[in-house]
């Protein structure tokens, strides 16, 4: 214990260095996720045949591949193409990609949560789809959202570490050299846990408040 | 000009036709209460004069322009003929006052100031002046479809229609909403009310209709249809509703 105190100050600042390419690719994933996920929601619950079908599609095909192929996919395929991008660009929209389905069924189990009443009531007064969806059924819709939505991030947090298969220097990844240039693979990678769990706990913790709160008003 | 025209109007749901033939309008001022067993296709009939619902003959207008979902006019057509709902239908994460306000505001785009102005105006109207600030969930289902009108008169409409507006309600509730209906009704609003409050209909309707099965079965002034009602139809569907 005391040897791993004495480590950390040592260790600490290195590891940090792949926390910051954590957030980076975890927020980035997470910002294009979302953006993608309301688009392939917006395409399901659209009512018109083509779109819906267009975005059943894609998820069902992006779901049916592993992450870290997509990545692989973007990372090592699209340069042949003619188009590459560094590691950490690759790894944002592979993980973005990737989670995009999920954020699709966050967001379009909100929407269809909504009572049918509400679409009727806001027709009833003359809205059409677009206030509808902005009055109406988006405002309700996030709060049935918000919590799977909150989890999502917390997944989407660890699963950032799939970016060191495409040389992205992430924690878990700068934790693996390092340890292998140090041998104090205890230390190490109890250091790189406590880290990853020192960023989850208070998503998580958030999110359940959030959850309590969303559940309290009306 | 009738404020509601249907002329041989029939609606199906996939292969099954579940109005058939059905013609009649109302007039400016006029009451008409539409009465029937459940599944007759009272509140489909509604729902297609407020292109809520599709129909495949006949046709409906209102105040002669024709009542067609697929047209860009639809959405004007509906700010001009109000609907109330059995189950209120109000929007829960907005407060008495924003429901009633939504509509002007952000469909009809009238000034702000002026439409909460007459928001309010309309839920002390309706009994509701204390309760202006109150979310839906705080209120009782009476005071819930009193907003619910009020929200439906914020729309200055022609016409309101009601699916039923106190069937969703506790039986010492009924009164309330059926106090601010008469109200609405000597005020001269153009109404048709789907109910199965008779005392109701026997007292503010001008005109009773009478659907069962998706026929228009029998139609005239409250006390021939609920007093003397010629056909079988209506006799036998009266005499189980009506305690003897
Ligand atoms: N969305 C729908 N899809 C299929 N059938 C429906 C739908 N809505 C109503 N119906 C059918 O149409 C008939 C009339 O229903 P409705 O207008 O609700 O009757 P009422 O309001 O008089 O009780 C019923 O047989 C009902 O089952
Ligand atoms: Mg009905």
């Amino acid at each position: 214990m005391t040897h791993f105190l004495s480590q950390v100050p040592t260790y600490l600042p290195i590891l940090m260095q792949g926390v910051y390419l954590t957030l980076l690719v975890t927020l980035g994933a997470f910002v294009l996720a979302t953006a993608l996920g309301l688009v392939w929601a917006f395409m399901r619950v659209s009512g018109i045949a083509p779109l819906a079908w267009t975005a059943r599609t894609i998820i069902v095909i992006v779901r049916g591949i592993p992450g870290i192929v997509t990545l692989f996919y973007i990372y090592f395929v699209l340069p042949d193409l003619g188009l590459s991008l560094t590691a950490v660009q690759a790894a944002i929209i592979g993980l973005g990609i990737a989670y995009s389905p999920y954020m699709a069924e966050v967001f379009r189990s909100g929407i269809e949560a909504i009572d049918r009443g509400q679409t009727e009531a806001a027709l009833s007064i003359g809205m059409g789809w677009g206030l509808l969806m902005r009055r109406v059924v988006l405002p309700q819709a996030i709060r049935v959202a918000l919590p799977p939505y909150g989890s999502t991030m917390v997944m989407l947090l660890k699963d950032s570490s799939l970016a060191s298969t495409i040389t992205v220097a992430e924690l878990s990844l700068q934790g693996k050299l390092l340890a292998s240039s140090t041998f104090e693979n205890t230390t190490i990678f109890t250091m790189v846990a406590l880290i990853y769990l020192a960023m989850s706990l208070p998503l998580t913790a958030f999110n359940g408040w959030l959850e309590r709160r969303l559940r309290q008003a009306r | 000009m009738s404020i509601i025209e249907l002329r041989n109007i029939r609606k199906s749901f996939g292969t099954v036709e579940v109005i058939h033939d059905v013609s009649f309008s109302v007039e400016k001022g006029e009451v008409v209460c539409i009465i029937g067993p459940s599944g007759s296709g009272k509140s489909t009939l509604l729902r297609c004069i407020n292109g809520l619902e599709t129909y495949q003959g006949g046709s409906i207008a209102v105040h002669g322009q024709r009542v067609d979902t697929g047209s860009s006019a639809i959405r004007q057509l509906r700010t001009r003929v109000a609907m109330v709902f059995q189950r209120f239908n109000l929007f829960p994460h907005r407060t008495a006052l924003e429901n009633v306000a939504e509509g002007p505001i952000f469909v009809k785009k009238e000034p702000r100031e002026e439409v909460l102005k007459r928001s309010r105006d309309l839920l002390t109207r309706v009994g509701l002046g204390a309760k202006i600030d109150a979310y839906p969930a705080q209120l009782s289902g009476g005071q819930q479809q009193r907003v619910a009108i009020a929200r439906a008169l914020g729309m200055k409409p022609d016409a309101i229609l009601f699916d039923e507006p106190t069937s969703a309600l506790d039986p010492e509730l009924v009164g309330e909403v059926l106090a601010v209906m008469r109200s609405l009704a000597d005020e001269g609003m153009t109404m048709v009310v789907v109910t199965h409050e008779m005392g109701f209909a026997r007292e503010v309707a001008d005109r009773v209709l009478f659907l069962d099965g998706g026929v228009l079965v029998e139609e005239g002034p409250p006390d021939e249809v609920l007093s003397r009602p010629q056909n079988p139809r209506t006799q036998d569907f009266l005499r189980r509703i009506l305690p003897s």
